[in-house]
């Protein structure tokens, strides 16, 4: 029980995994883990299996999420995360900026599924290169690793923009 | 009567011997009860010949009711005698209840607790008890049928049932005398009536649309893993909705006032059900509507009438299916099948606009009424253990979000919807006051952001906190979700120890008190005697107990265990089968008590094992 969940997987520390072989050792695990293979055992056992189910799903949770999966690794390294994004850079500060306008105001544009796109495109794209960013930082290691909260805060609030893009753009369809 | 059970070789050292179990389909309207025989699900019929029960209680006199069609028959002439639908008061608190207004002909029942109770000439009867005659029914079919007691059974539930309507059907499952091995959520079990049955892989919808309500799942299927990815819905939408509409289009037409009575609401409903069937395949179904002075109104309503009547409400479901694809992270053009649950997807309109939402036509080959027992009675069998390991597995959700209730009315969610079950999730609270020495937790479930929004599901308080400055304690919380979606909650001072648990009881949900007084009531009625159930009741569990850890020694025991703690184990067992041969249930309970105390040990190092062993295919791949 005192194991990680990279061990837990039987899988290597490292920030780029195949999903796939992720999701298929998953149920494997479960398939051996899961309170249903108990239902007949006893209490003792049965609550047993419910705390290693409960663990095995909290793990995979966590390893399938890029964001949960970054945030983990630096907690095993013993990396804390500020509470507060001083980090931010100026320039990624004005980006958003713009982001946020432009997501405000687009209910009125005259085609306002355009400029959704338009978001979650630019959105997108920002997240693929910081992802690629931490992967490289994550293979270097060492002091490399201090610059990754910075990046994982920039990743989460393209995450909260994403969201909101998606919520809007319900909002839309459901007008529609 | 027994059947031998050829086990595999290496599987299994001890062949066990075929045991009896069910599905248990406990529907609003109907319920039906189901069984894997010779490898086959089927639901198992009355004497009659008939698949469903009504479920439908007519009470005679205290302890003596009639249960499905003779009940159902009787609704008109003794309507408060006669309970109905009973389904929707399931967990639910007496303010619910008021919600429903007057369309519940029953007498309720003002008592100090906030159980509604109904008052029949069977007594005061909560829905825990009306169900738990509709359970004993099905009970006493599935055993008569199968010629032996049911070893454990599946009962389904709307998956998106909150924790007291889960809670609930737990308890009258108790009262009726079952050992329910799951809940199962309705559509998973449709999932996998369907998919055992197609063999197929991938992502499938399951739509479910009843008289009164409406759920959508998405599932996942892979190599026998059935994986719910999410799961939504609208308890309050369902295709009596769409005769509602029917029938207030025809009032205007007709010109009946708004305050038509029970009698003529119920023959409109009546007539615009058949009008909904009629447009099943005409393009315009005559109507003759009577009026209250007995003349008649003569008029048609068109099928794009109908459909601009109903499509708003199939929309809404629409919009419930979106939220899930979204949840599940799919495009909804991902999902492979698209699987029609319920009666109301019997509407042509239904299917086309599924079938346009995700872009290909819905299964419906399963019939939609039997596929959700069909599916319970597959898991029951592979939970009583008549199934070769690793034959099946589902992984469900919980539907709605969990959380607690923080400073200003505020929820703060612990567990969000959708989260795969089992979990446990903690979160860390503190005082705010200096010397606070408790703390109340209030535990919530629902979507809202308000409090008051949401369902309350339990309240609870930590106490002996030691005393110290505002915000210097730290209260973990901790919620456990078990694979019926139950959910317990304990709360500790980390800094102290000082802890308290909670197995969640909804607010006002029946207390294990009153829970035990029904059993004895209901055992009086039936005269059995109290003594004798438990001790039945207790060399039953000894004998799996036993059974059980045989098998594990048989296996394991040589690998995992060291001389002492062989002995240690092997003496509760011969300990235990000499209380079996006695008459004092408790002396059994006890025994149980101590083989698993003995055998915790042994059975955490199974575990570990097995899920070493899980990934050995894995490792060998990587090396």
């Amino acid at each position: 029980m005192n194991e990680d969940y990279f061990q837990l997987f039987a899988l290597a520390q490292d920030f780029s995994l195949d999903t796939e072989s992720l999701a298929a050792r998953y149920r494997d695990l479960q398939r051996a883990a899961h309170p249903d293979r108990y239902a007949g055992a006893g209490e003792h056992e049965r609550l047993l299996a419910v705390q290693q189910a409960a663990r095995i799903n909290e793990a995979y949770q966590t390893l399938k999420d890029p964001l949960k999966r970054m945030q983990y690794m630096l907690s095993l390294h013993g990396i804390a995360l500020p509470e507060t994004d001083t980090r931010m850079d100026a320039q990624f500060l004005m980006t958003q900026m713009e982001l946020r306008e432009s997501l405000e105001s687009a209910t009125q544009a005259s085609d306002p599924y355009a400029v959704l796109a338009q978001i979650r495109a630019t959105a997108e794209q920002t997240e693929q290169q910081l992802l690629a960013e931490v992967k490289s930082l994550f293979q270097q290691g060492g002091q490399m690793l201090q610059d990754i909260p910075a990046r994982l805060h920039k990743l989460q609030f393209m995450r909260k923009l994403l969201e909101e893009v998606d919520a809007q753009e319900d909002e839309l369809v459901d007008e529609d | 009567m027994a059947l031998l059970h050829i086990a595999e070789p290496g599987l299994s050292t001890v062949p066990h011997q075929h045991r009896l179990a069910a599905g248990i389909d406990l529907g609003t309207t109907n319920s039906l009860v189901a069984t894997v025989r010779s490898g086959l699900a089927e639901t198992i019929l009355d004497e009659q010949g008939r698949h469903v029960l009504p479920s439908v209680v007519h009470y005679i006199a205290p302890g003596q009711a009639r249960i499905g069609h003779e009940a159902k028959a009787l609704a008109a002439s003794d309507p408060l005698n006669t309970i109905a639908s009973v389904k929707r008061l399931l967990g639910r608190a007496v303010a619910d209840v008021k919600k429903l207004g007057d369309r519940l002909p029953y007498e309720f029942v003002t008592a100090d607790n906030a159980v509604p109770r109904m008052h029949t000439r069977g007594g005061d009867v909560s829905a825990v008890e009306v169900s738990a005659e509709i359970l004993r029914a099905l009970r006493q079919r599935a055993e008569t049928a199968l010629g032996g007691d049911l070893t454990g059974v599946v009962i389904t539930v709307p998956a998106y049932s909150d924790d007291a309507q889960r809670q609930a059907t737990k308890d009258a499952a108790r009262l009726a005398g079952l050992n329910v091995l799951r809940l199962l959520n309705e559509p998973t079990a449709a999932a996998v009536a369907y998919g055992l049955d197609h063999g197929d892989e991938g992502v499938i919808a399951i739509y479910d649309l009843g008289g009164g309500t409406f759920d959508i799942s998405i599932l996942r299927l892979a190599r026998g893993v059935f994986e719910v990815m999410s799961t939504g819905g609208d308890s309050a939408l369902g295709g009596d909705d769409f005769d509602h509409v029917v029938a207030e289009w025809i009032m205007a037409q007709a010109g009946i006032a708004d305050d038509a009575d029970h009698r003529q609401m119920r023959r409109l409903l009546r007539d615009a059900s058949i009008a909904k069937e009629t447009l099943s395949n005409a393009v315009i179904a005559p109507l003759q509507i009577e009026l209250a002075d007995g003349s008649h109104w003569r008029g048609e309503i068109s099928r794009a009438q109908f459909y601009s009547l109903i499509d708003p409400l199939i929309r809404k479901t629409l919009t419930a299916c979106r939220r899930a694809c979204k949840d599940a992270d799919i495009k909804a053009d991902e999902v492979k099948q698209v699987v029609m649950v319920g009666g109301s997807t019997r509407v042509p309109r239904v299917r086309e606009l599924v079938g346009d939402f995700f872009g290909r036509t819905p299964l419906t080959d399963i019939d939609p009424d039997k596929v959700v027992a069909v599916g319970a009675a597959m898991q029951a069998d592979t939970l009583v253990g008549n199934k070769p390991d690793g034959e099946m597995l589902l992984l469900d959700v919980t539907p709605l979000s969990l959380g607690l209730e923080t400073m200003g009315g505020l929820v703060e969610k612990v567990i969000p919807r959708n989260t795969t079950i089992p979990v446990a999730r903690a979160q860390e609270f503190t005082t705010f006051k200096d010397g606070q020495t408790a703390m109340a937790i209030h535990v919530v479930q629902g979507e809202r952001d308000l409090v008051s929004d949401c369902r309350s599901l339990a309240r609870f308080e930590l106490h002996g906190i030691p005393p110290m400055v505002a915000g210097a304690a730290r209260i973990r919380v901790t919620f456990q979700v078990d694979a019926d979606g139950l959910l317990s909650v304990s709360a500790r001072e980390m800094t102290s120890g000082v802890e308290s648990n909670i197995q969640v009881k909804p607010s006002y949900g029946l207390g294990d008190g009153e829970i035990e007084q029904m059993l004895l009531d209901f055992m009086d009625h039936s005269e059995e005697d109290v003594a004798a159930r438990s001790l039945r009741e207790q060399q039953v569990e000894a004998e799996r107990v036993l059974e059980a850890l045989t098998a594990a020694l048989a296996t394991d025991g040589n690998e995992l265990l060291d001389e002492a703690e062989r002995v240690a184990i092997d003496d509760g067992m011969t300990a235990l089968r000499a209380a079996c041969t006695g008459t004092d249930h408790r002396a059994i309970k006890r025994a149980i008590e101590s083989v698993d105390k003995a055998s915790a040990e042994f059975a955490a190092r199974r575990m570990d094992a097995g899920i070493r062993k899980a990934l050995t295919g894995h490792r060998v791949d990587e090396l």
